[in-house]
């Protein structure tokens, strides 16, 4: 299993949905992804994205205006 | 049983592509979405980035439609190739710098591009003839479906009945009567079908969900082109178009103030790459300096820079000016008088 990072800090939604999108388009079922962002839009877009292509938001942490958030790549 | 046909719908997060797609799944079709983000797109980050929009629940309306429907959402970044369409629209602007045919025209080619490489069937757009001045007309819908390339693999669903049979209706892929026939520009046929459908809370952007059927936004922008003398633009300049007042008072350079502390973190992200003013004497905004400026005309900055801050009826504010080198200094000014900032100063 592999974990893949996505720096979108400084990015506005829905372009760090679209990074972890492209990104995860490489993945395998298991693999993980950490974003990292600044937009708090991301909050719910990710989950939201995680939600219609079955992948699973493992954490998500805010810390100094950072936010990092894991998904783990569904079956789908 | 042989297998559904399959249909990419664009979604664009209101209430008509989303009626579509949900009128094509009820006919046993797989549906999924294809969202386009053009970097003039209202959804998102302008709730983002301004404090004050916060508390409103924030949500992508292209997410959550794909969620109501119970289907996948795949979100295309177009920025780099949009470009064209804005900078030099084959059939013109509308009423603003909104270039919404050929922005149609080139959406549904990157979808028949996308249905080709994915072995998808057709395409549906939630389009309704006389919906909309440009796009959706009689005379100008043939043209999007030519252009594109789909062809009669473009399927309108809300209005199909008005419109020769697709592919889809002539291969008995859908059945044409249980197709629409709205038209014009009344909303209450789709609202009663959104009822129908159960669908409740759905968006309705007032102008669109594009920043370029917005006046204001596109005088910043033919302002952004006449000054640099040339028709182009980098995703960073249209972000900054959507924050901060504007004012141009010399035309060589124009100021971006933040209106408030959400605006002021996102222009933070910004700052390095331009000559930036703040108040140390009094709170007040972050001010990007675009464009080249001399002594005088920094001492102008400042003192506008002053006239937003909390000082603005003092005698004196103390503004730090910052170089693109990183070298910072600081002016002693007097507040500009509000009645000394010309209204043609504001973009």
């Amino acid at each position: 299993m592999s974990t893949e990072t996505v720096d979108a800090r400084h990015l506005l939604c829905p372009l760090p949905v679209i990074r972890t999108q492209d990104t995860v388009a490489g993945l395998g079922p298991g693999d993980s992804v950490q974003v990292l962002c600044t937009d708090p839009g991301a909050i719910h877009d990710i989950p939201a994205w995680c939600r219609v292509h079955g992948h699973e938001v493992c954490d998500i942490v805010e810390q100094d205006g950072e936010i990092v958030i894991t998904v783990r790549v569904g079956d789908t | 049983m042989s297998e559904p046909r399959k249909a990419v719908a664009l979604i664009s997060g209101g209430l008509d592509s989303l009626l579509a797609a949900r009128v094509v799944m009820e006919q046993g079709v797989h549906v999924e979405g294809i969202n386009f983000y053009t970097g003039f797109c209202v959804e998102g980050h302008t709730h983002a980035i301004r404090r004050k929009d916060r508390a409103r629940p924030k949500r992508n309306n292209a997410l959550w439609v794909a969620e109501q429907l119970g289907i996948k959402l795949h979100i295309v970044d177009i920025i780099e190739e949009y470009k064209q369409v804005v900078i030099n629209p084959k059939h013109g602007y509308g009423a603003n710098l909104n270039p919404c045919l050929d922005c149609k025209i080139f959406m549904v080619n990157k979808a028949r591009e996308w249905i080709d490489a994915n072995g998808f069937d057709f395409i549906i757009t939630g389009e309704v003839i006389g919906q909309r001045p440009m796009s959706q007309r009689r005379d100008t819908m043939p043209v999007i479906a030519r252009d594109s390339g789909a062809g009669d693999r473009l399927v309108r669903p809300l209005c199909a009945r008005n419109l020769p049979p697709t592919l889809p209706e002539q291969e008995g892929w859908l059945e044409r009567e249980r197709l629409y026939d709205f038209n014009g520009r009344s909303r209450k046929p789709q609202m009663a079908l959104a009822r129908r459908f159960g669908f409740e809370d759905y968006a309705q952007p007032a102008g669109g969900c594009c920043f370029l059927t917005d006046r204001q936004y596109s005088v910043k922008l033919a302002d952004l082109w006449e000054t640099r003398g040339k028709r182009e633009y980098e995703i960073d300049d249209i972000m900054l178009l959507k924050v901060g007042r504007h004012l141009r008072p010399r035309p060589h350079f124009k100021l971006i103030i933040g209106r408030e502390e959400g605006e002021n973190r996102f222009m933070e992200g910004y700052r390095k790459r331009f000559v930036h003013l703040i108040p140390l004497s009094h709170t007040g905004p972050l001010v990007l300096l675009d464009g080249e400026a001399d002594g005088d005309d920094l001492e102008l900055a400042a003192r506008l820079t002053a006239r937003f801050s909390h000082g603005r009826d003092a005698e004196q504010v103390t503004v730090e000016v910052t170089g693109r080198d990183g070298s910072a200094r600081t002016l002693d000014v007097a507040p500009l008088p509000a009645d000394e900032i010309p209204a043609e100063w504001y973009l």
